[in-house]
Order: C-alpha cells, then sequence, then structure tokens
C-alpha cells in the first residue's frame, strides 16, 4: 500500500496543483475584474439584429463518423500495449495472434479508405 | 487514516456527485462534462485497487474519445427541452422496469459475493504476485484467451462498417484533389501551345 502513494503520489500533487491553478483562474475575476453591469451590454447582439434561433445548432453527422472512427483505432492501440510489454514472454503464438487481430482491423480500414470515409466531402 | 482511504473517500465521493449530476443537470452538455468527472474518480478508484492498466484504459478511451463522442451525439440532437419533459411520464413505466431489472442484477452480484467471497475464483486467471499489472494482462490475453481477443476484433470491425454504413454519404458532384494525378501530369499532357491564324481564332488552327 505504502507502493502505491509513492508510485502516485507526484500524479496526486500534479492534479491538486492543476485544481488550484484552475480554481484561481476562475475565482479571482470575481474579485479583480472592473465590474458594471448592463441589460445592454448582457442581451445577444447578432450584428444590429435581434437572434434568429438558438446558438445551439445542429452538428454534422459527420462529426460523429470521425469520433466513431479514431475510437476503434484507440481501442486497437490499447490492445497493442499489453502486447508489446509481455512480448518476450509469450512468443510465437501471441505474436501471430496481434498480427490476425490486426489484419482484421485492417481489412475494415481499407474498406472505410476505399469508401471516403476519411475524406470530408 | 491511510493516505489510499482518504483517497477512495475522495474519488469514490467525487463520483457519487458527479454520477447523481449526470442525471440531474438541466443542460445535456453539462451532463456529458460530469460524465468525464465521474469517469476521472473512477480511474481513480481503479488505481486504488491496483489495476493500473484499466485506469488508464478508462482515461485514454473513455474521457479522450468515448466522451468527445456523446458531446457530438448531444450537440448532434435537437434538443428541446419542452419536448424532453413531454414525454417523462409516457417512458416512466419502460425506465422504471429496466432500473429494476438492473437493481436486481446488482443485488444478485453482491449477494452472490457476499455468500461466497471466493466464487469467482475458479474463473478467474489469478494475477500473478511478482508481475506489473500490464505485463499480467499480456500474458493471458493475447494467448490463452485468443478467441476472445479476435472476436474483439471483430466487434471493431463490425462497428466500424456499421457506423460508416448508417452515417456515411457523399455529396453529388464534389471535386476532390488527387495527389497521384496530380503528380503524374507532365508538360507534354498538360500544355498545348497552338499556332493562331491572325484573324480567324483558334478553331481555325485545330
Amino acid at each position: 500500500m505504502n507502493d502505491l502513494i509513492n508510485n502516485w503520489l507526484p500524479l496526486a500533487i500534479f492534479v491538486a496543483l492543476a485544481l488550484v491553478i484552475a480554481g484561481v483562474l476562475l475565482i479571482a475575476p470575481f474579485l479583480v475584474a472592473f465590474k458594471a453591469p448592463d441589460g445592454e451590454k448582457l442581451s445577444a447582439y447578432e450584428c444590429g439584429f435581434n437572434a434568429f434561433d438558438d446558438a445551439r445548432m445542429k452538428f454534422d453527422i459527420r462529426f460523429y463518423l470521425v469520433s466513431l472512427l479514431f475510437i476503434i483505432f484507440d481501442l486497437e492501440v490499447a490492445f497493442l500495449f499489453p502486447w508489446a510489454v509481455a512480448f518476450h514472454r509469450i512468443g510465437a503464438a501471441g505474436f501471430w495472434s496481434m498480427i490476425a487481430f490486426l489484419a482484421v482491423l485492417t481489412i475494415g480500414f481499407v474498406y472505410e479508405w476505399k469508401k471516403g470515409a476519411l475524406e470530408w466531402d | 487514516m491511510t493516505p489510499a482511504v482518504v483517497f477512495f473517500y475522495i474519488f469514490a465521493s467525487v463520483l457519487c456527485l458527479a454520477a447523481f449530476m449526470v442525471i440531474t443537470a438541466r443542460n445535456p452538455v453539462h451532463s456529458v462534462m460530469f460524465l468525464i468527472l465521474a469517469f476521472v474518480a473512477s480511474s481513480g478508484l481503479f488505481l486504488l485497487i491496483g489495476a493500473e492498466f484499466l485506469a488508464m484504459l478508462l482515461v485514454v478511451v473513455y474521457v479522450g474519445a468515448v466522451a468527445v463522442l456523446f458531446l457530438f451525439v448531444v450537440m448532434m440532437l435537437d434538443v428541446d427541452f419542452a419536448e424532453l419533459k413531454q414525454g417523462f411520464l409516457q417512458y416512466l413505466p419502460i425506465g422504471a422496469l429496466i432500473g429494476g431489472l438492473v437493481v436486481i442484477e446488482l443485488v444478485l452480484v453482491v449477494g452472490g459475493f457476499i455468500a461466497t467471497p471466493s466464487g469467482g475464483g475458479h474463473v478467474q486467471t489469478p494475477t500473478p504476485a511478482a508481475a506489473s499489472n500490464v505485463m499480467a494482462l499480456g500474458e493471458v490475453l493475447y494467448t490463452r484467451y485468443f478467441y476472445l481477443f479476435q472476436a474483439a476484433g471483430f466487434v471493431l470491425l463490425t462497428a466500424m462498417v456499421g457506423a460508416i454504413v448508417l452515417t456515411l454519404h457523399h455529396k453529388p458532384g464534389v471535386k476532390r484533389q488527387n495527389i497521384a494525378a496530380q503528380n503524374a501530369r507532365t508538360r507534354a499532357g498538360a500544355i498545348d501551345i497552338v499556332k493562331v491564324p491572325s484573324g480567324r481564332g483558334l478553331e481555325a488552327a485545330e
């Protein structure tokens, strides 16, 4: 248990420091910034006319596709980490097991490339 | 209290609070942000039980990719809060049914664990004492669990093909850059020098 703390103490300090800095940057403007609130300043302004609709607009479905393809290759890389660490112990069987896995995903990659899913338009 | 216990209570309380905010926040984008906080807190809990690889994976895959996907999904929906509230009573029975099933499953899992704490031992691979977390995983995942590992590959392939089939639609008539065709162009194929007779135009010269 002591080992755990020793290993991860730098990370805990780092996260705590990040929280402190973010908190200070969030709170400092309330204390030091010049404030003169006005209804007109806070209202929506869009080139002189009132806003047509909500600021939240619908995204294109292609963003979803890009992000989903990213997740798949992200997971593929996640499988590579333990494989690389244990590479010397798992021998030829482990090596070819990973090659088969990569081959299956390469089929998908070729399909994706040929369909033009990596092109924007 | 040891430092590990202190950190456990910090992570656990942040996780519970964030999970509660996910379902109560009015703005769906805020819900996703609290979901990210919940992922980070549970990754801290994974660290505390010694599953370092799973903890890092939770940050890399869930915070780095899945949360972004959720954010896109939320942005893609046309979020109309009045409409969201309307369907609440209509979907309440089926929601309560699913929630009840989850509660029953949780009770069964926890009850089984309390009844026989070593019950799951015979299906698990015991963690070797002297190996690191990632090493222990790597030793069994690719050889002993070969079929499950390949099945994971096929699941990923299906997800990839499915996403492309469902969402990919090209606009017709879009001109794309073809770098190979650009590089293969020679001067002879690209330029044509024509002697144009005076006063009679280009058509007479061809």
